[in-house]
């Protein structure tokens, strides 16, 4: 079973062993609204923590969405580049941004729970 | 960004709060962005049918007396003596170095009256201006305090008839006092046919309820009516146009009547657009369309294909209905035909970028 984290600037990280799925939160989506364009990163590429990965734009504004961990970025979600309103209709689900191999676990210990982090948006 | 205490309230700002709004600041007011649907619906309805905009936070200025065409043919390069009644012109207040402190729209109301709607973020400034200018002139001038509201889309006619408002019978730039106090326009800032009204605050909420009784009305925030106006080709003030551009460069010369464009012309600024209309314009305002779905914003810096700085974005976004990114800026007068390409930089990266004719989808005034 995957263990979910959140982090104070709106993203979820699914971990299942050394690997983790990101993307953003239910409550990050509907803050930026109608998303068009996600300027997704390329595989292979080494993140630290609070690098921005991914800018993710809606109709009026570009955003960044931050490493919240460090590792490597394995996989991107390029169904996003044709159908970017997916991160709106399922941000937690097939809206997910990044897979990244994890280079060390023990910054896991630092991000939110769910009740954590349903505490921080209300 | 400012506090929200600090910022301005709209007069009907509870009727968007029940309407499930969400807030931000624009030019030092506290303005609904988007309501439920979101930026995309609530511009996709607004072409289909009709939306509903707060735009309270503009100003309108009365202007009357015996010397009011000639005041304002002294503060706009127009020739309000020349405007019939009830036809509204867009114009320009200029600097002295023809740069634009303002655009803004002036219609006739009678003999000696003309009504003056001007940006909410240079109304202090306009108002300032203004009262100045007059000061040589026998005139007064006069900001109202009213709800704005803007109807527009194509079933805007039959909604503001719907709520008892009958302006079937007025044309495209076009604008009448349809009651005391109020004034309404078949203008607008969106491409669509559409009116703009303005009434007194204490008549607002109930016109409101009527208005939308008509299901095709739905409120639509600031963000769809930036989207919608860029894709209309229609400027921001502090964005599109400033101090630092003139209407030649601007592409707004239209705006000037051509005996108007002499150095001995009344208005301020008059020497200064001549000048330049002789020197040809070295930059030109443009429309530009990313070649593949990425937006390229504000403030991105434009080069030409050999590198060499080309220009500057000065709005951009995603076109709802045109379905890909849009933008406008100002490219070097040489670059400046449509079809030429040039590159934007996005984040490090040279996106490439078609000069493109505006608009981006076709206006659908109602001429008459």
């Amino acid at each position: 079973m995957p263990q979910v984290y959140f982090t104070e600037d709106h993203e979820w990280i699914s971990v299942d062993g050394d690997t983790a799925t990101v993307g953003i939160t239910d409550y990050a989506q509907e803050q930026l609204g109608d998303l068009v364009f996600v300027d997704l990163p390329a595989k292979g590429k080494k993140v630290a923590k609070g690098d921005p990965a991914v800018v993710v734009e809606s109709v009026k504004a570009a955003s960044d969405v931050y490493a919240p961990v460090d590792g490597e970025i394995v996989a991107v979600n390029d169904t996003l580049s044709g159908d970017p309103a997916l991160v709106n209709s399922a941000a937690t689900g097939d809206g997910w941004l990044w897979k990244m191999k994890l280079a060390d676990k023990s910054q896991l210990e630092g991000l939110l729970d769910e009740a954590g982090y349903k505490k921080l948006v209300g | 960004m400012a506090d929200a205490g600090d910022l301005k309230r709209l007069p009907l700002e509870d009727l968007h709060v029940a309407a499930g709004a969400r807030f931000g600041a624009f030019a030092g007011w506290h303005m609904p962005i988007t309501y439920p649907a979101g930026v995309m619906k609530e511009h996709l309805h607004t072409r289909e049918k009709a939306g509903l905009f707060d735009i309270s936070h503009m100003k309108l200025f009365r202007v009357e007396g015996p010397g009011a065409a000639a005041m304002l043919s002294r503060a706009c390069p127009l020739d309000a003596a020349a405007l019939e009644p009830s036809q509204s012109k867009l114009s320009f207040f200029l600097d002295e170095k023809a740069g634009i402190l303002d655009d803004l729209i002036v219609t006739r109301l009678g003999p000696q009256a003309f009504m003056v709607v001007a940006n909410a973020g240079n109304a202090v400034a306009d108002e300032q201006h203004l009262k100045a200018v007059a000061k040589d002139f026998d005139c007064t001038v006069e900001p109202l305090d009213r709800v704005f509201l803007a109807v527009q889309g194509p079933a805007a006619e039959g909604v503001l008839l719907g709520a008892g408002l009958d302006l079937a019978s007025m044309t495209f730039m076009h604008g009448v006092e349809p009651k005391k106090g109020w004034f309404a326009t078949r203008s607008g800032y969106t491409g669509e046919d559409g009116f703009e009204v303005a009434l007194l605050p204490a008549e607002a909420s109930a016109f409101v309820e009527l208005l939308l009784a008509d299901p095709r009305l739905m409120w639509i925030g600031l963000a769809a009516r930036d989207s919608l106006r860029l894709e209309a080709g229609l400027c921001l003030h502090g964005q599109d146009i400033t101090t630092e551009t003139n209407p030649l460069e601007a592409g707004l010369l239209w705006a000037v009547p051509k005996p108007l464009r002499s150095a001995e012309a009344p208005f301020i600024g008059a020497r200064a657009l001549s000048a330049a209309i002789a020197a040809g314009p070295a930059r030109r305002r443009v429309g530009l369309k990313p070649e593949g779905r990425q937006p390229v914003r504000n403030g991105a810096d434009l080069f030409d294909a050999d590198g060499r700085p080309a220009g500057v974005v000065t709005s951009g976004g995603f076109g709802p209905s045109a379905g890909h990114p849009v933008a406008m800026g100002y490219v070097r007068a040489d670059l400046a035909d449509p079809g030429t390409r040039v590159f934007a930089d996005v984040r490090g990266s040279r996106l490439p970028v078609d000069v493109a004719p505006m608009p981006f989808t076709p206006h659908r005034h109602r001429k008459g």
